[in-house]
């Protein structure tokens, strides 16, 4: 269905994959209200491979999303480099139009791009019944659940037909078992859709369970604590021992390692 | 509707109990009564009216809303154009009014100059606002869409911005009647048909006073309806706005 990219499979056995992202030595900062300069972000090196889903977990305001402001090209760095392939934004709130229906909403990279109504919409529609998502094209965004918006920006991101997606949060708002659910379908529609994947979570089961590598930051000024390899096979049981002492061990690098603390 | 029979049966009581002149306060009833005699006048007159404010107040719209863009796009014409608009509100209409049919005759024009001269403001200012609050993270999205300045303009803050501007209009169709009947004020009377407002004033001077508010009810009638077919405009191009 997606054609036009050189995407290699997930499996890490299949090819010896080059890098997609890389953060090097990364430095940044920003401004608060008052206007102080507040460091988000101190000596971060983190990468990702091709067809990786790398996580990123950390407390609240540790620069989470500079980082992905950064891959995307949104920032420049004060210090350090960034080496990307082109990257599309999930943003931690859907950020649909409301004025668009669903469809032209998960289309609007391709109508962004030139491509006629007709062909962007037939695309798009084409997505829609494998998210789940059929019956609601005409819909606007106000008519849908948390979960279906969340899908419709996902389809959105994937649609811009960028090698690397960010995510940020992306299902951060969404009650327990919505967000359940919503890890199952990403994680099946990057099986479909094998794109380089960073994303952002301050769940570190969701991290474990979705990612072939999590990365642990600290609070701000955000460095990295952790870089842990997840090399378990897909589709992953959250009670699976080796996933609970990864989980564990990415608490203790956040600092609550305690089984009582989560 | 409770509240306007509730006026409206005090005033006729006030009016029926008291020894006042009908040229000086005239009855409900009586209102009524010119209402109807004059009908066919009133129709014409008010079709008149209706024209100055319903081309009056599109004018406005697109006036009010390309000055609009030109302020959101770009900080030298916010500059140049935002402080000249907010004088032209200081200007008293009533002074310039008769300048304008002076210079322009007793036609349509000088008459569309004043109302769009008031309308155009309100649609500016609410304008500006809608497009100034597009959510940034909005167009960061679409930045990262790649999309251009132009792209971004029209999928995020066109559509954002035309709510707004109807919004404006709205606040603008209530003052456009008043412009239309101070514009009027001004024009000598062609024949028996030159607008509500006219007719308003040729009736006071006349002490045909019942006529005069049966004139001005038409106008304040035509204000109503006017608001409310912006409101209807609003739901039917804007259905997205005023939502949860």
């Amino acid at each position: 269905m997606f054609t036009g990219l050189e995407l290699s499979p997930r499996s890490p056995e299949a090819n010896r994959p080059g890098r997609s992202v890389s953060v090097i030595g990364v430095r940044s900062s920003y401004r608060d209200r008052s206007g102080a300069s507040l460091q988000a972000l101190t000596g971060v090196s983190l990468h990702a491979n091709h067809g990786e889903l790398l996580a990123v977990v950390g407390p609240s305001g540790c620069g989470k999303t500079t980082l992905l402001e950064l891959i995307c090209g949104l920032q420049s760095p004060d210090a350090g480099t960034i080496e990307c392939a082109p990257a599309a934004l999930m943003p931690q709130r859907d950020l649909l139009l409301p004025w668009l229906s669903a469809l032209d909403n998960a289309a609007l990279a391709l109508r962004i791009a030139h491509r006629p109504r007709a062909e962007a919409r037939a695309r798009a529609a084409g997505l829609f019944a494998e998210l789940g998502l059929e019956g609601f094209e005409q819909a606007h965004p106000h008519e849908l659940s948390g979960g279906m918006r969340q899908r419709v920006a996902f389809l959105r991101t994937l649609l811009s037909g960028k090698p690397v997606l960010c995510l940020d949060e992306p299902f951060g708002a969404l009650d327990a078992i919505t967000r359940t659910e919503m890890q199952g379908w990403l994680g099946r529609a990057l099986e479909r859709e094998p794109r380089t994947v960073v994303l952002v979570t301050h769940d570190v089961e969701e991290a474990v369970v979705l990612a072939d590598r999590v990365a642990v930051l600290s609070a701000r000024p955000g460095r990295v604590r952790a870089d842990l390899e997840v090399d378990l096979p897909r589709p992953r049981s959250r009670t699976d021992p080796e996933l609970i002492a990864l989980r564990e061990q990415a608490l203790i690098a956040l600092g609550l390692g305690a089984p009582c603390s989560a | 509707m409770l509240l306007v029979i509730g006026l409206l049966g005090a005033w006729e009581v006030y009016v029926d109990s008291s020894s006042t002149s009908s040229s000086i306060l005239p009855a409900p009833h009586s209102i009524a009564e010119a209402l109807w005699g004059n009908a066919g006048l009133l129709g014409h007159n008010l079709a008149i009216t209706a024209e100055e404010v319903g081309l009056g107040i599109l004018l406005a719209l697109a006036l009010g809303f390309v000055l609009a863009v030109l302020i959101h796009v770009s900080p030298l014409l916010r500059r140049a154009f935002y402080p000249l608009a907010v004088g032209s509100q200081a200007v008293p209409i009533a002074v310039i009014a008769p300048l304008l049919v002076l210079s322009w005759g007793f036609g349509l024009l000088p008459k569309l100059v004043v109302i769009v001269l008031i309308c155009f403001f309100p649609v500016l200012v609410t304008t500006v606002d809608g497009l100034a609050g597009v959510d940034a993270d909005q167009l960061k999205l679409l930045r990262t869409l790649d999309a251009s300045r132009w792209q971004s303009f029209r999928f995020a803050e066109l559509p954002a911005a035309l709510p707004a501007a109807i919004s404006g209009a709205r606040i603008a169709v209530t003052v456009g009647v008043i412009g239309a009947y101070i514009a009027e004020s001004q024009t000598a009377s062609i024949g028996a048909y030159a607008g509500l407002g006219r007719e308003i004033n040729s009736d006071i001077y006349a002490l045909q006073t019942p006529r005069a508010y049966a004139a001005a009810v038409v106008l304040f009638a035509f204000a109503i309806v006017c608001f409310y077919t912006l409101a209807l405009a609003e739901r039917r191009l804007a259905p997205w706005a005023n939502r949860p």
